[in-house]
């Protein structure tokens, strides 16, 4: 099975364990990524806050990209690249006025492309859980994770609005992908969808590590010794800004891809772990 | 200490704003607001705001079109979109947050030096000349166009990069930006 791939600049930078470890876990599956040549950011949440046409047609791009490719389906690992995309893809298929200034742009750059088939957008995510399948999953787990309690966290754009393949208050795809690996999955943890404040560590920093610090120490009282995220910025977030919250829990904040690495058998290198900072302890 | 007056009157109301919001898609949901204060309980910034996203919408109905545009609260979105997907109404709230910081920034009416609203600029600016963002060479302007004191305070996380591998000032570009550029710029063109 093939894949578009869109990293988003977080897993070329920060977030390069990320991109590993999804590489790593797609081949252990026998799935193919394949990187959407030039492709451009996806404007995140800055480009909203400027300028709404130019923030779909950012996305809209990207997508006819992957057409290009003769894919009809891209997959997304970070929340906000995938929320951009899901929402460029839902303002051309609507009837809405936008459709209509977000056509007249591309016809003006002189873009072409084929309106009756654009890619579906999807998260790796929903490629494991629906598309793969847990039953398949389960067959090829390796290592158990034994010692591990799992705190799975998704953090807010995943599973909102426009996705509606998930609960976006309380959702539970990732507890059910991650009790495969036979580690303990703390599945009571209310903050599961509360906000790791995104940019606001850098711009506005005490509400936003405050926001960090909320969100781990509540993980660590439900008894977890390990975070699972599905978006770069969260990743960053809960784990470069212990060092300034008030207690330094030291706790190990993985991607979902890295957990799920480690239970195939795939090789630490492989999964990006040197670039954690804070490497959970497993029992051998 | 100067006496001022602390309401308005009814004249003094300018609605401007909220006719701008009635143009948006979905813009005129906010008409069916019932001030229950849902969104400001499930915000997880709303501790921090000047109004709550309640309050928000309450004095852009009445009028308030100024005090909105210069409060924090809009910068403190992080465009969660708990409160969009917890309305008991269905308004858009994010979007309409969204739309308010779009105006704000037209009309430079936000608060100098405030580095939330320079990131954004900052961050378009980027992409439209790369196609890509670069994270630390972002960073790095942000502290420019704000406070250079700041970058003190980076330099633990720019450790913790370092020691981790993951940090890089290598500029991240696209091959032909140009055509991004073209992109962008018809976008514009193409404006109401």
């Amino acid at each position: 099975m093939r894949f578009a791939y869109y990293p988003g600049c977080s897993l070329k930078g920060t977030g390069k364990a990320y991109e590993k470890s999804t590489l790593a876990v797609f081949k252990a599956l026998g799935l193919e990524l394949i990187e959407i040549p030039e492709w451009n950011c996806c404007g995140a949440t800055a480009y909203m806050a400027v300028d709404e046409l130019a923030s779909e047609v950012l996305s809209f791009r990207n997508l006819v990209l992957a057409q290009r490719m003769g894919l009809q389906r891209v997959v997304a690992p970070c929340s906000a690249c995938y929320l951009n995309l899901l929402k460029a893809r839902k303002a051309f298929l609507s009837n809405d006025p936008k459709r209509e200034r977000l056509c007249s742009a591309l016809k003006r750059a002189g873009w072409e492309y084929d309106c009756s088939a654009l890619p579906e957008v999807l998260h790796p995510l929903q490629v494991f859980t629906e598309i793969v399948g847990l039953e398949k999953i389960k067959e090829r787990i390796r290592r158990p994770l034994k010692g591990l309690k799992i705190v799975p966290y998704y953090g807010c754009q995943l599973v909102r609005p426009y996705d509606g393949y998930d609960d976006p208050i309380y959702p539970v795809k990732m507890d059910l992908l991650l009790e495969l690996t036979g580690a303990e999955i703390i599945s009571d943890y209310p903050l599961k969808t509360r906000c790791c404040g995104a940019s606001l560590t850098g711009t506005i920093e005490e509400a936003g590590v405050r926001l960090n610090e909320l969100l781990i120490t509540e993980a660590k009282r439900r008894g977890g010794n390990v975070m699972s995220t599905l978006c770069a910025l969260c990743q960053f977030n809960l784990e470069m800004y212990q060092g300034k919250m008030k207690v330094n829990h030291k706790m190990p904040v993985l991607y979902f891809t890295q957990i799920l690495g480690l239970a195939l058998g795939l090789g630490e290198k492989e999964l990006g772990m040197e670039h954690l900072l804070y490497r959970p302890s497993l029992e051998v | 200490m100067k006496i001022q007056r602390t309401i308005k009157y009814e004249g003094e109301l300018d609605r401007s704003l909220l006719t701008y919001l009635f143009s948006l898609p979905e813009g005129e949901h906010i008409k069916r607001c019932i001030q229950c204060g849902t969104c400001s309980g499930v915000c997880p910034l709303s501790i921090y705001m000047d109004f709550t996203p309640r309050k928000l919408v309450a004095l852009v109905r009445e009028g308030f079109s100024q005090e909105v545009l210069s409060s924090f609260t809009i910068w403190l979105c992080s465009s969660c979109y708990s409160c969009t997907v917890s309305c008991p109404q269905q308004i858009p709230i994010t979007e309409i947050m969204y739309a308010l910081k779009r105006k704000a920034i037209e009309e430079g009416a936000y608060p100098r030096r405030f580095p939330v609203p320079v990131l954004a600029r900052e961050f378009y600016r980027m992409v439209f000349k790369n196609g890509r963002n670069s994270e630390a060479l972002l960073v790095l302007r942000l502290i420019l166009k704000t406070s250079l004191l700041k970058a003190l305070s980076y330099m633990p996380l720019g450790l913790k990069l370092l020691r981790s591998g993951r940090f890089s000032l290598k500029k991240e570009r696209i091959s032909r930006p140009s055509g991004v550029r073209k992109l962008l710029k018809a976008a514009r063109e193409v404006k109401p």
